[in-house]
């Protein structure tokens, strides 16, 4: 197994500020626009992006969830193990607001269509964006592409990328995988 | 996650505290489920259950029902009222015909004790047993140690006396075995002609005085009193059980602490418990049927993520 560096923790932080910029460019003041950071690593960065809106952008109340897209997987009962779900935590009103989904790495685009069934649960959004840390090209099962990108890697199948976050693994750093 | 040790819920005896553990976990993530605007989601799309209900039930189908469809799965219902039971059709016969239909999972509750232990050895779906005669209540054990945690913050350490009638309670006994394997200190109290001969050898106290029962207690589980299963008469008559074993305000009211009272349903309001008592804050009645679709919406969900495609 072999493993090489994307991203390290500079990169990831410029990155996530680029992304944050970009955010303002399109929402403003966040008036009507909520952040729900896909379970289980889009809350990572859905959570850095909040911090870095609120601290550096002094931008204030902006709404962010947590959406868990276990029990809307097209996968259930054909993996090998069975699905771990995780909490969704959603405190406010999603019923004509913009939302934008937040996750770390989009790959086959499955889990996002998930999310997309997924959220129609709470309400009628007007209208819902994507943003992923990165973007592994060639390799999507759905049309589904991404509104804000922070990076794009061409990865071949059997490749592997991950993210680590200081908040959980200790670093900031995006790690491409070969097994 | 990890998953269930068992391919069947046919009763608490069959599960370990690591399966309790695991069904109290999936079923908090329901329990979000359940209070979302639209409460439904797709997991079980490709999976069909059937009901089957040898012996009358009214929320014990209802709630499995609810569960079975908030999990999107395709549901059929047979009650043996209206069924070819009454014309002398076995329960594998009926079942294997039942199956025949490509159905994944049997949700069955029957009169007989074992009857879910029999059938998961002669047909090939995955059985939840929904009440066996007057041996186990799995579903119902689960949704009350659930209850318990929820409102107690832990069920390990507390004290849980069961009151009423306990020789025909299926309820009961799954109780006592949920309770017991989540480290909870159980006691029974009833009058003697209705507490088993020999239920302490299952480790648990036996009181005939309901006031030193609710003295002890953290917890009183108030059962029914099963007219329709008692073939001889148990006590004098309902106005005496009441006047010994029902529970009023007063009584609550009296005592140097405050309980939490549950119910399994149905309530013959006025004999175990009274209007009051049903309706206070001390009672968690209604949140015992709350929890309990999401419990079977769990149980469901993670004995179908068991079923090979």
């Amino acid at each position: 197994m072999s493993q090489k560096v994307l991203l390290n923790a500079k990169e990831v932080n410029i990155i996530l500020h680029r992304l944050a910029c970009q955010l303002i460019e399109k929402h403003n003041d966040f008036t009507n626009t909520v952040l729900i950071g896909l379970q289980p690593r889009g809350v990572f960065v859905a959570n850095r992006l909040a911090k870095i809106l609120e601290e550096d952008y002094k931008i204030k109340n902006i709404p962010l969830g947590h959406l868990d897209i276990t029990f809307y997987r097209d996968d259930f009962r054909r993996g090998d193990k069975p699905l771990e779900a995780n909490t969704t935590k959603i405190n406010f009103l999603v019923e004509n607001k913009n939302i934008v989904f937040i996750d770390d790495v989009l790959y086959t685009g499955r889990s996002i269509r998930a999310a997309l069934t997924a959220i129609q649960s709470f309400g009628r959004p007007n209208e819902i964006e994507l943003l992923t840390l990165i973007d592994r090209r060639f390799s999507r099962h759905l049309p589904i592409q991404p509104n804000y990108r922070g990076r794009q890697v061409d990865a071949i199948n059997k490749e592997k990328v991950i993210v680590h976050w200081q908040e959980n693994e200790g670093e900031d750093a995006v790690y491409l995988i070969n097994k | 996650m990890s998953e269930l040790s068992v391919n069947h819920l046919l009763g608490i005896k069959y599960l370990t505290k690591q399966d309790i553990q695991l069904i109290f976990e999936t079923a908090d993530h329901f329990k979000e489920v359940i209070n979302r605007p639209i409460k439904k989601v797709p997991s079980l799309r490709d999976i069909t259950i059937a009901n089957l209900f040898f012996e009358n039930s009214t929320r014990t189908k209802l709630s499995f029902e609810l569960a079975e469809k908030r999990l999107s799965a395709d549901v059929i219902n047979f009650s043996a009222s209206q069924s070819s039971v009454k014309k002398g059709e076995t329960l594998i016969d009926t079942v294997n015909n039942i199956l025949s239909m490509k159905v994944d999972m049997v949700v069955m509750r029957h009169p007989n004790p074992g009857a879910g232990v029999f059938l998961s050895k002669h047909v090939n779906a995955s059985i939840v047993n929904a009440g066996d005669g007057a041996h186990e209540h799995p579903t119902q054990a689960l949704l009350d140690s659930y209850s318990i945690r929820e409102k107690l913050g832990d069920v390990g350490g507390k004290n849980v006396v069961i009151v009423g009638d306990i020789l025909h309670s299926r309820v009961a006994l799954s109780n006592i075995f949920a309770l017991q394997m989540q480290g909870a200190n159980v006691m029974v109290c009833g009058p003697q002609t209705l507490i088993p001969k020999y239920i302490d050898k299952l480790g648990v106290k036996v009181e005939t005085d309901l006031r030193k029962a609710l003295n002890w207690c953290d917890v009183a589980n108030m059962l029914r009193v099963q007219n329709e299963r008692m073939d001889i008469s148990y006590f004098p008559s309902s106005r005496e059980y009441t006047q010994q074993f029902g529970v009023n305000k007063e009584l609550l009211n009296s005592l140097n602490k405050e309980i939490t009272i549950m119910h399994p349903g149905p309530i013959n309001r006025g004999v175990e418990i009274t209007s009051d008592v049903a309706d206070s804050k001390q009672s968690i009645i209604l949140e015992q049927v709350q929890n309990g679709v999401a419990i079977r919406m769990a149980v469901i969900y993670l004995l179908a993520s068991k079923i090979k495609q």
